[in-house]
Parts: C-alpha cells; structure tokens; sequence
C-alpha cells in the first residue's frame, strides 16, 4: 500500500480571485462618476430641491399620497380576504363569481379602471338603493357622490382587491390540510379554525408579496394625478408647471416616495418576524433583542432540541 | 350489557368508484383498547375517519355512546346533521393522527390549551393548569414554552395525544400514531398510549405494532379489502388466525 503523506490542513493559503478585485475596482468607479455627476452638474439644482423638500405644500400632497395608499390597501385586502374564501369555497356560483371579479379586473389596466370610475356618471348619471327591480329608497347624484377621493379608492382598491386575493389564496393553500383536519377533530367551527389556525400560519406566505404590493399602491397612488386628486406627484406637477423647475421637484418626489418605502420595508421586517414564530427550529428574535443586540452583542448560543 | 362506546353497522364508503369499505360491523364497549390491523390500503384509517366524521359514511351507520354520528333520525327519516352539530359531536372523540398535525405557530402550551379554551370555553387558568398536568401526564411538562418544531417526533406525538385529552374525549382513535417515527422513538409514544388504557380509555387503534396489539388491546381486528375479515382476543387472532389472509398478512410483518 501506497504511503500517505502527513498533512495539516490549518493553515492553508486562500485561494486568490483576481476577477472580483476587477468587479469590485469598476463599481467603484462607477460610482464615483455617479456621485461626481450628481454633485457638480448644476442642472439637478440642489438648492431647489433643498427649498421644497420640506414644504408645506409638499407635506399635504404627501399626506393625501399616505391616506389613499393605507385605504386603498385597506379596501384591497378586505376584498381579497373574502375574494379568496369566495375561490376556494364549495360553493360554485361563489368560486366563478370571485374567479370573473379576479380576472376582469386584474386583466385590465389600473389607469383606465380610474378613469372609469371618476366619469361613472356617464354611465350611471344617477345612484340609487332599493330592492332590485324594485322600488327605490334614495338616490343620489352619481357627480355628487363620486368625488375624486372616492373616485381613487374605489379605482385603486377595488383593483387591489384582485392581487391581493390571489396573494391571500396562494397563502390559504400552502397551509397543510392536515391543520383544518386537526381544528376539525378538536370541534373547533370552521371560522374559529380558520381564524386561528389557518390564516396565521398563512400569513407567512402572505406578508411578503403584500409588502410588495403596498409599495407598488404607493406609487399606483401616483396614477390618481389624472382625476386631479393632489397627492405628492400632482403636488410636484403642479409647482413645476409653474416655475418649470422639473428636474428638481421630481428628484423632491423621489426622495420622498425612497423615504416612505425604506420606513414601510423596516415595518414588514417586524410583521414578518411575528409571522415567523415556530417555523423554525430557531426562535424568532424579538423585536427587543433585536434593538438592544446592538448592544450587548451576547454570543449566540444554538438551541439544541433534546 | 351497557350502550356500547362504538356501534357500527354495515358501514360503506367509497371513493368515486373506488369501494373502500363495504360493510364493516364493529362494536367497542366502554373502556376497551381495539387494535385494527390490516394491509395498506384496506380502509383501516378511512373507516377511523369515518367514527368521528371526517369522512360522511355512504350506507350502514355509526353509532358513538349511542349518538348516530353525522346525521339525525326521527319521524322514519335520516337527514344530516347541520355543521354545528357535527363540530359538537367530535368534541367528544379525540383524534391523533400519523402525522402528528400540531399547530406549529403556537407553544406546546398553546397547542393543549386552545381547544378548551375556544371550543369550550373553560376559564384560562383553569384550562393552563389542566394542559401542565397532561404535559406531565407524557413527561414534557418542561416542553410547555416550545414550539413543536423544536421537539422530537416522539415527543411532538406526546403532545398531540395531550392535546387530543384536554377535551376529554369518551373515545380516542389512533391513526398509526407511530409510523412516522424513527424505531428508537416509537416505544415512548406507545409507553404513553399503555398508561392510558390503563386508565380506562375507550381506543381505537390503527397500528401495525404487533407487540403492542399482544400487550395492550382487549380484541384484534383484522381488516382487508373493505371488510373486517377475523376478530378476537390477541390471542386467538395474533397466534391462531382462522383465516388465511390473515396468516399471509401475519408473517410479513412478524
Ligand atoms: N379522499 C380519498 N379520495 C380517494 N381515494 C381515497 C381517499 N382516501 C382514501 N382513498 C383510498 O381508499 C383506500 C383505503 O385507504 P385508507 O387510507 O383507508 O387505507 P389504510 O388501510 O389506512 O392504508 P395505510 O395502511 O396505507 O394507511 C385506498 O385505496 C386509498 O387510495
Ligand atoms: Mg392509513
């Protein structure tokens, strides 16, 4: 038999990787080409951009901009919750009705639906409830009733109903049917198995995309600027149009829509963690430990199941 | 003699086309351990699923300490019985499953006490103080602030059958409460479902544990192709089997 020879491996020399020092050298160039341009090219007028970036004006359109995307959403998930039940229910009417709502109102743009809804009195010149085919109790005038602020939630929500529904149902059915069955021979009620079982363990699966979603309405909400709705980007609009100073008051805009988003990713962050509890063999770091972690810094220490 | 705790008569079930039990009589009195036996694919865990209506029985009835389960008789007429009806009668039967199905986003904690909490509406303290004395009752009290994912698959089943006990059931069923455990795990769940026969449990069993048919069940069911094909004491059945599918089915898994 052949000699081994006698070998320690501590120690052994790294191996070299010449490509990614070549990588690395030119993203930082590019980089600093981008923050040279950004700082010496007059046209991006920065002190403008630092006069409106906290005006007042600025503020309201970031406010309407806030309220439209939180309600919007709001309306997008209720409808996508009972969108969702309605698909995967026993009942076949419910399942092709949910199905239709989804495919019509996801199949067509998001613009048009806006535009649909503030000229609804073309359609419908007036509103009026009762029995159906019956007599009427009020009526309004459809002009009257659908301001642009209505006009927008029902065109952004009703649309974010659809995605929302589909992102919720994905969740519903990644769950293990075995969960109901277990909630089904305890006696639990199908809603209480449902609430309490089913929806929070699919919450993990629904809390990302969603997370993408609300950053997608946030910006949707931009769309509303045709129905004359003043949220951020009108706001901008509306200034530049006056002084022509569009370069600046979009990069205002941008900042701000940046702002927003990096809050509302930290936001999901924690929903996520919460979501996260016991899927993992690990426990979930709460949000304390995660803050004062920067602190004490205590060496991590595995949990071994015995 | 008294009501029986499970009266099944002619029980049928199928599948679309597919028959999976065709008529199946079984009586459980109170108190009794019955170990089914049988080959894959017999029927053994549809007809389980059928005691406490998991799955609705074609033909035949099932009778549960004298309650028809699933539907309601009066005036001459069977009519099914309303969800609500149905939820309230499996409070009364526990259930522990192969594959354990623990809700894995609550503590073991949580898991015990959700059923009696929200089913029934026993007081919180109370409900707490009774899932500590079932975690004891399996020896993992130390295990009530885990997640189930944290635990061994023995151990995760000793908190499914502390789960199942909190509603204090009159009848447990066990769905091969073993077969999804690695060998050097299985002899603690089975330590635990002996000490509750020992207590009086009325069971159902489906296991292909023969030792623990020998050791622990009053009678042995030997079930195939949709039909209860020899039922005995464990001696008659696990030792002396009249039938020849049961011989065959024997010395494959002796
Ligand atoms: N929901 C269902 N839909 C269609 N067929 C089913 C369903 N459930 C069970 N079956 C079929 O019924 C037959 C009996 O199944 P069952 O699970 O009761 O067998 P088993 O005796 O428990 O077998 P095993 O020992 O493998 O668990 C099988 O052929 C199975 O494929
Ligand atoms: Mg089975």
């Amino acid at each position: 038999m052949k000699e081994l020879p006698e070998i320690d491996v501590a120690g052994a020399a790294r191996t070299r990787h010449p490509l990614r020092w070549v990588a690395s050298l030119v993203l930082l160039v590019l980089a600093a080409q981008l923050v040279s341009l950004l700082v010496t090219n007059p046209n991006f007028q920065w002190d403008v951009v630092g006069r409106y970036v906290n005006a007042q004006i600025i503020g309201q359109g970031i406010m309407t901009t806030l309220l439209l995307t939180v309600i919007a959403m709001f309306v997008g998930v209720v409808l996508g919750v009972l969108l969702a039940v309605g698909r995967i229910s026993e009942n076949p009417v419910a399942r092709a009705a949910c199905g239709l709502y989804v495919w019509f109102f996801r199949g067509t743009p998001v613009l048009v639906q806006l535009v649909l809804w503030y000229n609804l009195s073309y359609l419908l010149p007036e509103i009026s409830f009762g029995i159906p085919f019956g007599p009427e109790f009020v009526s309004a005038d459809t002009n009257v009733l659908i301001t642009p602020l209505l006009a927008a939630i029902l065109g952004l929500g009703l649309n974010e109903g659809a995605y929302m529904a589909e992102i919720i149902r994905g969740g519903l059915m990644s769950v293990d049917p075995g969960q109901t069955e277990a909630a089904s021979a305890l006696g639990m009620s199908g809603a209480r198995t449902f609430r309490r079982i089913v929806l929070p363990q699919a919450m993990r699966f629904i809390i990302p995309p969603t997370g993408s979603q609300v950053i997608s309405m946030l910006k949707a909400t931009s769309l509303v600027s045709v129905i004359a709705l003043a949220d951020l980007l009108y706001t901008v609009q509306s200034i530049y149009n006056r002084t022509f100073q569009t370069i600046p008051l979009l990069i205002v805009a941008c900042v701000w829509y940046l702002v927003i988003t990096s809050i509302l990713y930290v936001g999901q962050s924690f929903i996520e963690r919460h979501y996260a509890r016991g899927a993992t063999r690990n426990q979930p770091q709460g949000f304390w430990s995660f803050v004062t972690s920067f602190r004490r810094r205590p060496m991590p220490t595995p949990e071994v199941p015995s | 003699m008294s009501v029986p705790m499970v009266h099944a008569r002619g029980v049928r079930k199928h599948f679309g086309h597919l028959e999976v039990l065709k008529g199946i009589d079984l009586d459980v009195q109170p108190g009794e351990v019955v170990v089914i036996l049988g080959p894959s694919g017999s029927g053994k865990s549809t007809f389980l699923r059928c005691v406490n209506h998991l799955e609705t029985v074609d033909g035949g009835a099932i009778f549960v300490d004298g309650e028809l389960i699933g539907f309601e008789a009066s005036g001459g007429k069977v009519r099914h019985l309303r969800k609500r009806e149905i939820t309230r009668q499996r409070r009364e039967i526990g259930m522990v499953f192969q594959q354990f199905n623990l809700f894995p986003h609550f503590t073991v904690l949580q898991n015990v006490m959700e059923a009696p909490v929200g089913v029934r509406g026993a007081p919180r303290e109370q409900a707490r103080e009774r899932a500590h004395a079932l975690l004891r009752r399996v020896g993992l009290e130390d295990k009530a602030g885990s997640y189930p994912r944290q635990l061994s698959g023995g151990q995760q089943q000793r908190v499914a059958i502390a789960r199942a006990l909190a509603m204090r059931p009159k009848l447990m069923l066990f769905d091969e409460p073993t077969s999804a455990l690695d060998p050097e795990l299985v002899g603690e769940v089975l330590a635990t479902m002996k000490g509750l026969a020992e207590d009086g449990l009325t069971m159902i069993v489906v296991t292909h544990e023969i030792g623990f048919a020998r050791e622990v069940a009053d009678r042995v069911v030997f079930m195939d192709g949709g039909v209860v094909v020899e039922a005995g004491t464990p001696a008659d059945v696990l030792d002396n089997p009249s039938s020849p599918r049961t011989q065959a089915f024997l010395s494959r898994v002796l």
